[in-house]
């Protein structure tokens, strides 16, 4: 009997949780699903999925998202392979340098969007610097609709600086399972610093490299108060729609066919994400 | 200089400048909250802080409805942590101490809900909650901020337990404890430190979590979502305020759990 409740214990101590994420996930899930193709009147409509495709921010709201994901996650893996290989080097003070390299982890992307705001106003930092050193003789505006590109030049440097802490410590870890021989071979033969990244380094830590990217992609289609806060609603994108037509137009039937689209676009990544996964796994045992 | 300095100095010199890209904005945020009111119109502004006042903090924490919202944030963020500890916990604990069929499975789940929008799911939320008279209701939002806190709740907490001895646990079995008093008197004061750094992520991930607040509330606003909701008619000097505000708990509160970061993402 004992070893009855001893064995029965971990799924005992698991369901409580598993029960809670079926609640406030799964069933919210179907719920979304339901409320995009389901008028009030219990009928099946494709009227909210339309409504949303023919709407004028569409497009834009795809197409924006999509161009922030292009140009954000690159740049962030860029910065976060510097900072995880400066860190992982041990310089003297290398602890002190992932904490400050990780506090943007517990910022949100609202503050984050307003930190950037006070750079990017028009009588902000940027100006005052700029015109400071003499690159321009007038303060400019970034954040306007007219000045699309240095508004989504601001978007993605405020976005890179936020979530780029994420990606660093994830490629941190990957780094800590490297052998540290791996890397004294590479000095034994005389690879210089740049050599090593390259080709010891870097093939070493793909399978964390992918799982970054992967993570960021997922993160990336929900952008969102950041855009609010530097753009307004100048810059539409997938979430800020959602957002917009539940609080703002109070549809949630076309705001939910928005969270559905996300959604999947998630499951495709995900998907992908658990596939590089088993490689990993592999790769490991290899 | 000799190469090797030249490396010496491009190593460090890389360093800092990446740590100052991170730093100079909370200067200048802070810069900005603590400035006068009228100060967001001058041009150039000062790069140095010569005339602090806290003219602007003081009229964001007395503007209507401020105080409010950071006490609903605070108590959003505590049912967060009380309830996202006792459904996680157990589970991390289970997680580090047996091998029971369907580990991988469970484990999987928790990767997965790691990575998934949970906050856009607050729009069918909000219509079921409407139902359940938890629209507008902290109560609500802290279930949400629960679901997406617990993933890794159960990863922080599995990495603490499973650092904490089993033998010790085990001893104290033998000795007549119970699986529980064993697990109450040796385990738990043990891996309290752990337990505390997780409670800190949440309340992080709590207090930052935009969406969902905004979206499941109409007046009982957390901070970020009034913040947000105040975006297009509040004065610039009112953002920055804010801005500071929110940014400030987090910069302590990574300082605590700095030493379990690596546990919260690295962890596959």
């Amino acid at each position: 009997m004992r070893a009855r409740t001893e064995e029965l214990l971990p799924f005992a101590l698991l369901l409580p949780a598993i029960v809670f994420l079926v609640l406030l996930i799964v069933i919210p899930m179907v719920q979304a699903l339901f409320l995009a193709v389901q008028a009030d009147s219990g009928e099946l409509t494709t009227d909210y999925l339309n409504r949303m495709t023919v709407d004028t921010n569409f497009s834009d709201a795809w197409r924006n998202t999509l161009l922030l994901l292009v140009l954000i996650v690159p740049l962030q893996i860029v910065l976060a392979l510097a900072m995880a290989l400066l860190v992982h080097s041990r310089i003297r003070g290398h602890a002190w340098f992932l904490y400050v390299y990780a506090i943007p982890l517990a910022i949100s992307d609202l503050a984050a969007g307003i930190l950037w705001l006070a750079v990017f106003t028009e009588r902000g930092y940027l100006n005052t610097v700029a015109q400071g050193v003499g690159a321009i003789d007038t303060p400019r505006v970034f954040l306007s609709f007219e000045s699309f590109p240095s508004l989504l030049a601001a978007i993605v440097l405020a976005e890179s600086w936020r979530a780029t802490a994420i990606v660093m410590v994830i490629l941190v870890a990957g780094l800590q399972l490297i052998p540290r021989d791996f890397f004294e071979a590479a000095d034994l033969f005389g690879a210089s610093r740049i050599r090593r990244t390259i080709h010891v380094v870097l093939p070493l830590l793909r399978p964390s490299l992918q799982s970054a990217l992967i993570i960021r992609t997922i993160f990336a289609f929900q952008t969102f108060a950041v855009v609010l806060a530097l753009a307004g609603r100048n810059m539409p994108v997938i979430a800020g729609e959602a957002y917009a037509w539940y609080a703002n137009n109070r549809n949630p039937h076309v705001a939910a066919a928005y969270a559905i689209l996300l959604l999947l676009f998630t499951m495709v990544a995900t998907v992908l994400y658990l596939r590089v996964l088993g490689l990993r796994e592999a790769e490991v045992k290899r | 200089m000799t190469a090797r300095n030249w490396d010496r100095t491009l190593v460090y010199g890389g360093a800092f400048l990446l740590a100052a890209w991170v730093i100079v904005p909370f200067y200048l945020i802070a810069l900005s909250a603590f400035s006068r009111p009228d100060d967001v119109f001058t041009y150039p502004k000062p790069l140095l802080p010569v005339a602090l006042s806290t003219e602007t903090m003081d009229f964001f924490l007395r503007s209507r409805g401020v105080f409010a919202s950071v006490l609903n944030s605070i108590a959003v963020a505590v049912i967060t942590i009380v309830l996202g500890l006792a459904l996680g916990a157990p589970a991390g604990y289970a997680l580090a101490r047996f091998a029971f069929p369907g580990r991988s499975g469970f484990q999987l789940i928790i990767l997965v809900t790691k990575m998934f929008p949970v906050a856009i799911l607050s729009i069918p939320l909000a219509v079921t909650f409407l139902q359940l008279g938890l629209y507008d209701n902290i109560l609500g939002v802290a279930l949400i901020h629960t679901a997406m806190a617990l993933p890794f709740i159960v990863l922080v907490t599995a990495g603490v337990f499973a650092g904490v001895s089993n033998e010790l646990e085990e001893a104290a079995m033998t000795l007549g404890c119970s699986r529980f008093t064993a697990f109450l008197r040796v385990a738990l004061p043990l891996a309290l430190p752990g337990l505390a750094a997780a409670a800190i992520f949440t309340f992080v991930i709590s207090w930052n979590e935009v969406f969902a607040a905004t979206i499941l509330t109409l007046r009982q606003r957390t901070l970020p979502a009034l913040v947000l909701g105040a975006l297009n008619d509040s004065p610039l000097y009112f953002k920055f305020a804010g801005g500071f505000f929110m940014v400030l708990p987090a910069i302590v509160f990574i300082f605590f759990m700095r030493r379990y970061l690596l546990n919260l993402w690295g962890a596959r």
